[in-house]
């Protein structure tokens, strides 16, 4: 079945959810996603989904796109949201062992073996376009979750630059994202994130602070 | 197929039901099918009676009270009568021969093992019944109580269906001669869609939407139609959404699962809570599919609102069939929340009585499960299988030589996962605890006391920031850590949690403790 004039993959998912006759336009969706640079959770767990119900029909290398695109959405967890679908024996093959083994590293924030991972298995990942500055990002956003203020060396092995691509790296963050840069004690850099209510705790507005109006309406009888 | 359920008025026999008690023992040697006992035909002369009449109430008695007395009394080891048996004495109606064959099958899967022909049957009956539900025209009025074990048994006979399925090794010939013949039964597609079905043809969603601009009653009449209309498909249809969500649970996909049960809103009561066996399940899977998720505060959340529930209100349905099931669930969670906890100690979120029956239940468990080491894998492994939902292979099997059994599989993989992850998680315990103990420290120091390189120490306090963060269902990452820090240069600066929330509550209780107070003084200075 082509994919119906007017209906996005979207609205097709949301519509036959359990329709194995849309497996072809979510497979070309998958790649859609790829060379466009977008992402469909959704769709891609309706396409495991049938690949699931009829295992036969499944096509490995639409998967390892899947997940690799599940991987760039780090920090959320799609890469085993896919993973639940995926039966095991398949998991074996070795191009699945090493996504695995990436995933593992960036779940773990093993930053400088996850790029090494990376360099090994360069010919899966760069059929995928901006792999690499999303998963930058995600370093990024783990680091500001973590620190104010961090030595250069940290900050160079988790998004792996260095030398003059990072000084370029460096003044971009400082001139668009508010970043700062202080020396330290020797010659180290330090590395000045954003302010945001992970690094300072004292930003997050409690969201405890308010009772629930149901709670409140137990004392109305007094009140009245 | 007749497809509407209008009764034309016809005469009845009225012989009162009480005083039909027959002698009949149970578990004959010698079950005859088209056998039909006095009291078996009291039964349904009545129940057909109350349904015509759309007597809620009595039909309520009859499915919940005197379906289950005369199962224990006259059908302990074997099947109801035929209901071909019994037609004769409903006016041969479709519909009823169709929900009296739904609780017939339903009788052999609780009381008996069904064979793999009445596997096949009772699924075409599924088919029947939910077809004239979705394409006739329906006009009874079904207690909510049957309307959802219609449609969480459905979904327990198709998990059942899987389970028998995958058992391959000791099918007989004749076993696989009907599977191989009646490959569309229980298939997963059909399960399905009928439940999408009954979701879209009902409107429950608009219904629910509509409710909330005020422009619709739904729960104010907890679903019953009180202007000559019929609940049963706006019913089921909500049902189906619950359905839905442990189905998506079944296949590991907990991301679509949780996505079906957004349509209600269970921060508060609703109609899922009327029936306790909906309540259960829908929270039951809610909070594992959050589990797994990672979300572990909202899973704790609501183990804790559901379990605290349970403890006040159990002891109301000691009598009810649904009473074991409601038990085991109850443990479930037990040990749900137990793995919650131990991989989140958010304790302040436990009410105190819960957290009193947890400590009971699982204390030596959670220290151990505190130590990471592989005795604390076997307990995550452990607690994971006994409370984990019965995953299944969703697809048809080849039924090709050499035939093996996979219906451990689905499950192995799901607890391989998890335990996956919480090895990930291993270290997480240990920075926990030290940062408890101090406000600040540097980073060598605690390197020192973790028995770590200061590189391992900085990927262990990110990960710990990674893991603690949920992304929720917006999108928004939450912090679900109950001590926070950050790194400022070498030092770590710990914050911990505070929950300014129980404060308010406090007051408020106290307000009305006072007032009670001042109350029964005011009392005593007027004698």
């Amino acid at each position: 079945m082509g994919q119906q004039v007017g209906y996005t993959v979207e609205q097709l998912v949301a519509v036959n959810p359990y329709n194995p006759d849309i497996l072809a336009d979510l497979e070309n969706h998958v790649n859609e996603q790829v060379s466009s640079q977008t992402y469909s959770l959704d769709a891609n767990l309706c396409l495991l989904r049938l690949y699931q119900f009829e295992p036969q029909r499944m096509n490995t290398e639409i998967v390892a796109r899947i997940l690799i695109k599940a991987l760039m959405a780090m920090p959320a967890p799609d890469f085993s949201l896919c993973l639940f679908l995926i039966p095991e024996q398949v998991q074996m093959e070795e191009q699945f062992k090493a996504l695995i083994v990436l995933s593992h590293y960036l779940e773990t924030a093993r930053f400088p073996q996850f790029w090494d991972e990376v360099a090994k298995n360069r010919h899966m990942l760069e059929v995928v376009p901006g792999f690499e500055q999303t998963i930058q990002a995600y370093a990024i956003h783990t680091l500001s979750l973590t620190y104010q203020k961090m030595p250069r060396p940290v900050l160079a092995e988790a998004v792996n630059l260095e030398g003059l691509s990072l000084d370029k790296f460096l003044e971009y963050q400082v001139a668009n994202n508010g970043w700062g840069l202080e020396k330290g004690s020797g010659s180290l850099q330090l590395v000045v994130l954003p302010r945001n209510e992970y690094n300072h705790p004292e930003l997050k507005k409690s969201s405890g602070d308010g009772i629930p109006l149901e709670h409140v309406t137990r004392i109305f009888s007094i009140l009245g | 197929m007749a497809s509407s359920y209008d009764y034309d008025e016809g005469s009845y026999d009225s012989r009162s039901y009480a005083t039909s008690a027959p002698g009949q023992a149970g578990g004959d040697v010698s079950y005859d099918p088209n056998f039909v006992p006095d009291s078996v035909r009291t039964f349904v002369v009545h129940l057909y009676r109350y349904i015509r009449e759309k007597n809620v109430y009595e039909i309520h008695q009859m499915y919940e009270g005197s379906f289950q007395r005369l199962s224990e009394r006259m059908f302990r080891e074997s099947p109801w009568p035929s209901v071909e048996a019994v037609a004769p004495y409903v006016d041969n109606d479709h519909v009823f021969c169709l929900l009296y064959r739904e609780m017939w099958f339903r009788h052999v899967y609780a009381r008996l093992s069904p064979t793999g022909r009445q596997r096949v049957d009772s699924w075409d009956n599924y088919c029947s019944l939910f077809g004239v539900v979705l394409h006739g025209v329906v006009s009874m009025q079904l207690p909510n109580q049957w309307l959802w074990d219609m449609v969480d048994e459905f979904v327990y006979q198709f998990q059942s269906y899987c389970q028998y399925r995958a058992k391959l090794k000791t099918k007989t010939d004749e076993e696989l001669q009907l599977l191989k013949q009646y490959d569309q039964a229980w298939n997963v597609y059909g399960v399905l869609n009928y439940l999408q079905a009954l979701v879209e043809k009902s409107m429950i969603i608009q219904i629910l939407e509509r409710e909330k601009d005020g422009l619709e009653q739904f729960s104010a009449t907890d679903g019953y139609d009180y202007d000559g209309g019929s609940n049963v498909l706006k019913m089921l249809g909500y049902y189906s959404m619950i359905g839905l969500l442990r189905v998506h649970c079944l296949l590991g996909d907990y991301h679509t699962g949780l996505k079906c049960l957004v349509p209600i809103d269970i921060s508060q009561q609703g109609v899922y809570t009327i029936v306790i066996g909906s309540h259960i399940s829908a929270i039951y899977h809610y909070g594992f599919a959050n589990m797994m998720l990672r979300r572990y505060v909202e899973a704790i959340r609501e183990f804790n609102k559901m379990l605290s529930y349970i403890l006040k209100y159990k002891q109301y349905h000691q009598k009810s069939p649904q009473y074991d099931q409601i038990l085991k669930k109850n443990e479930q969670m037990y040990a749900l929340l137990a793995i919650c906890l131990s991989l989140c100690p958010q304790t302040k979120l436990i009410e105190e009585n819960v957290s009193i029956q947890l400590k009971e239940k699982y204390n030596d468990k959670m220290l151990k499960m505190q130590r990471y080491d592989e005795e604390a894998y076997a307990v995550f492994d452990e607690l994971f299988s006994y409370a984990c939902p019965k995953f299944i292979t969703p697809s048809v099997p080849a039924l090709e030589e050499p035939l093996t059994n996979f219906n451990q599989d689905a499950y192995r993989l799901q607890l391989k996962l998890f335990l996956y992850e919480v090895k990930q998680q291993q270290l997480l315990g240990g920075v926990r605890s030290f940062m408890k103990l101090y406000s600040t420290i540097s980073l060598s120091k605690l390197a020192n006391y973790m028995e770590v390189d200061e590189a391992t120490l900085r990927t262990i306090l990110m990960t710990y920031k990674h893991k603690m963060h949920a992304v929720d269902s917006n999108g928004k990452i939450v912090s679900n850590s109950d001590v926070d820090f950050y790194i400022n240069d070498g030092i770590v600066h710990v914050v911990e949690a505070k929950s300014p929330k129980q404060y308010g509550d406090y007051f408020l209780r106290q307000i009305l403790k006072f007032e009670e107070m001042i109350g029964e003084l005011d009392r005593v200075k007027l004698d």
